[in-house]
């Protein structure tokens, strides 16, 4: 009887993690962040770079539209994208909400010092737990959301000059 | 005209591995004691054919022809030569076409090495092996043919991707499928032994070569990806946890936990169930693993363009494995009752065997666990270096312990434990330790007890080696791979503990001082090469404590076939030290983002390594002696 138990049990267990794989294959997951388009994020809580404070929604829900960009330091691209968020900081519409990624604060507060600080808002996550939430696989990429907190589109790389136009055609759309 | 060659000699080999299962069957009913000649033949022409299939292959790309689709995506006509033939196996087809030759070959050779095992234990193992090969072989041919023709003809083909253009990674694949295919053939020994009923002694020795054979370059197989991971990738380290390289650990430990097993039951004659355990487990998990890194469930930085139907394909075989492995063992299993006394060899086996499935189980959990999670409650989570680090270090320095006591105790039972012998090599390490630490000028508490547990096997092995040749009773292999892997630990300890990191922008010119180093700055050069243009830095690195510079040329590639830029580490080896450095360039900027960093004894971590399974190399041909 006891015996049973235990080989039922193995043959449950093997179909269940077999089945998990089979479900899993189906499931796109080649890190498809495009299907994140269309959604509303909800639930958001970033840790304030400086103040001991969480960021929500409540933060950002009044602006017509906000971009996250996630960058760091250390990250050859965001320099290369930097000017454009400081272009994109004149724009009345929009406000910018930084997550500064796997970074130390010295070197964050270096890199701003050096090239300017385009952001309204600027949180850290600092194990880069947080940015997985949104996605986010790689540094640099923003999110573009709307007023309703909806995400318009997704940037993938460091923010290009035909991004940098994209963005101000839609929120002065 | 080589597609046409390549898809006959392919299809040939399908008829060829359903004859041979059919002649085997037709052999088992006569009542002759040996195997009829016919196979033999038919499986030296089955390997004979797969080996030429594989060198059409390789000539598609040393010709560059370009009508076949796999030659097309991986290859370039500019391509050095030695990558044009490695690019042949680079890819998900050809890959998989080398794993059929692994698996064919180790199937003849299986056949004509075992002469003096039954007859129907040697068909059945060679029926179900010739089932994988028809599993596999058809799977190629239908879904993943590397022959598959392309129309019209591309003038150039893709390129195959700049970090993979390296020689750790040329030969990384065949060692580590002569490690994790090859476990193949006692999978089919394992299951052939249920079928036949024929256990015991005599079954261990049939496939206790084999095992060695196949772990002895899985390790080697493993350290060449390791040593490609630490020059290619860029980020100084030699270990990621990622998902590919745990699933070559995985059939590591359960062919590790085998090995030792194995000596149990041609010793003692105990532990069948579990070595038949063992063996299956070992190739259902390198399926497994080659099912989570082709079918794209799994995120890693290295996974092939991945394409679910083959993931549907290898899931359906790996399932059936698995069914028919169950259902044979539950079937013959039959609880034995045996009191092993706890002061005994037999003992100290099995908890090897204990924290070797500690292991796996961990490294398991932790390489699927994001897979379920994402199934069940739709949350994406990476299990990274945190968690193992956490699991799995603080026992290493136990399972150290033991590995350095149980070679020692005797079989059936041992009679005294060397207590003092043993306090005194403790005391040996905590000592050495010490000293380690006021070099080095750092601490931590569990790098210390890392340390010492290293220092102790390392202590205890060298006692056995001088032993050795002063009482010859004991065993090489076993005291270099123990050693061995003593060393590893203690390296990868130190090199852990006492690296050093540093991350900063730098112009040309311009220097920067640490505290016992000065690295400068002095050229920038343009290059143009081959298949690609580098710009090359040169930096003068100062060690102010005595005076010896050195100088790195890293380097930034840009890649024209496929067009990517790569950022070469420049690495300069030395026995004591490496230094490294990666130079990336900042946009719009004279700055250039300098890592520089200098990990101690680096070299030796590979050593160690090569040590390990010149220990199984060793073994290997120890038995082979015995034999002849």
């Amino acid at each position: 009887m006891k015996k049973k138990i235990i080989k039922s049990f193995i043959v449950l267990l093997l179909i269940f993690i077999i089945g998990v794989f089979f479900i899993g294959l189906n499931n796109s997951t080649i890190y498809d962040t495009k299907s994140l388009v269309g959604q509303k994020l909800v639930n958001i809580e970033l840790d304030h770079f400086n103040k001991k404070k969480k960021i929500t929604e409540g933060d950002f829900n009044t602006n017509n539209f906000t971009l996250i960009n996630f960058w760091a330091s250390w990250c050859g691209p965001c320099r290369q994208e930097h000017p454009f968020l400081i272009k994109l900081k004149e724009e009345n519409n929009l406000k910018l909400l930084g997550v500064n990624f796997k970074d130390q604060k010295k070197n964050a507060l270096k890199f701003l010092n050096e090239f300017g600080n385009p952001y309204d808002v600027l949180a850290k996550d600092q194990l880069g737990k947080s940015s997985v939430n949104f996605g986010i696989y790689g540094i640099p990429e923003s999110i573009l959301l709307n007023k309703d907190l909806v995400v318009i589109k997704k940037f993938i790389g460091p923010i290009s000059l035909s991004d940098y136009g994209y963005i101000k055609d839609i929120i002065n759309k | 005209m080589l597609s046409n060659t390549g898809n006959i000699l392919l299809l040939t080999n399908i008829f060829l591995g359903i004859f041979i299962i059919y002649f085997s069957f037709q052999n088992l009913k006569d009542n002759k004691a040996f195997i009829s000649k016919k196979i033999y033949q038919l499986c030296l022409l089955q390997s004979t054919i797969i080996i030429i299939s594989f060198l059409t292959l390789i000539i598609a790309f040393v010709i560059s022809d370009f009508s076949i689709v796999t030659v097309y995506q991986n290859s370039h006509s500019l391509k050095p030569f030695f990558y044009k033939v490695s690019g042949s196996w680079g890819n998900h087809e050809g890959s998989l076409l080398l794993w059929i030759i692994i698996l064919t070959i180790f199937s003849f050779f299986f056949l004509l090495y075992n002469k003096d095992h039954p007859k129907n234990y040697r068909i059945y193992t060679l029926i179900i092996q010739n089932i994988l090969i028809l599993g596999f072989l058809s799977f190629l041919f239908f879904n993943s043919n590397p022959f598959s023709l392309i129309l019209p003809i591309p003038k150039e083909g893709l390129g195959l991707n700049p970090i993979l253009q390296d020689p750790a990674l040329a030969i990384h694949p065949p060692l580590l499928y002569i490690g994790f295919v090859g476990a193949s053939i006692y999978f089919s020994a394992a299951m052939a032994s249920l079928l036949v009923d024929y256990s015991g002694k005599r079954f261990a020795q049939s496939i206790k070569n084999w095992v060695l054979f196949s772990w002895s370059f899985q390790t080697l197989g493993i350290l060449a990806g390791s040593i490609w991971a630490y020059y290619e990738l860029g980020w100084g380290g030699f270990w990621f946890w990622d998902p590919v390289e745990n699933a070559s650990l995985l059939p590591w430990f359960a062919m590790t936990a085998l090995l030792h097993s194995l000596i149990v039951l041609e010793k003692r004659n105990l532990l069948y169930f579990w070595v038949i355990i063992l063996c299956l487990l070992t190739f259902i998990l390198s399926v497994t693993g080659t099912f989570l890194v082709r079918s794209g469930i799994l995120n890693s930085v290295h996974t092939f363009a991945s394409d679910p139907t083959r993931g549907v394909y290898i899931l359906m075989f790996l399932s059936l494995m698995i069914f028919f492995s169950v259902m044979l063992l539950f079937n013959k299993f039959k609880s034995r009752n045996y009191v092993l006394n706890s002061n005994s060899k037999e003992t100290f086996i099995l908890i090897n065997n204990w924290f070797m499935i500690f292991y796996l189980i961990t490294v398991l959990l932790g390489t699927i666990y994001p897979i379920f999670t994402e199934v069940l409650t739709n949350h994406k989570v990476s299990v990274g270096p945190p968690f193992y680090n956490a699991v799995i270090i603080p026992i290493v320095g136990l399972f150290l312990f033991f590995m350095s006591t149980g070679p020692r105790v005797k079989w059936i039972k041992n009679n005294f434990y060397n207590l003092n012998l043993l306090l005194k090599i403790l005391l040996g390490s905590i000592l050495i330790n010490f000293f380690i630490t006021y070099v080095f000028d750092s601490y931590s508490l569990i790098s210390n007890f890392i340390i010492i547990s290293a220092l102790f096997l390392i202590i205890s092995s060298s006692i056995d080696l001088y032993q050795l040749f002063t009482i010859r009773k004991l065993n090489l292999s076993r005291v270099v791979s123990h050693l061995a892997f003593g060393f590893l630990i203690l390296f990868i300890g130190l090199n852990y503990n006492f690296s050093l990191e540093k991350d900063f922008n730098l112009k040309l010119g311009e220097q920067r001082i640490f505290k016992d180093y000065s690295l400068e700055f002095k050229d920038l050069q343009l290059q143009d090469f081959k298949n690609y243009k580098a710009v090359i830095g040169e930096f003068k690195i100062k060690n102010k404590t005595n005076n010896l510079e050195d100088t790195l040329y890293p380097e930034i590639r840009i890649y024209m076939k496929p067009s990517t830029i790569t950022y070469e580490a420049s690495i300069k080896t030395s026995l004591l030290k490496d230094y490294y450095i990666t130079m990336s360039n900042i946009d719009r900027s004279d700055y250039y983002n300098i890592k520089f960093q200098k990990k101690p004894f680096m070299i030796w971590i590979w050593i160690s390594v090569i040590f390990i399974s010149i220990g199984g190399f060793l073994s290997l041909f120890k038995n082979e002696k015995k034999n002849y």
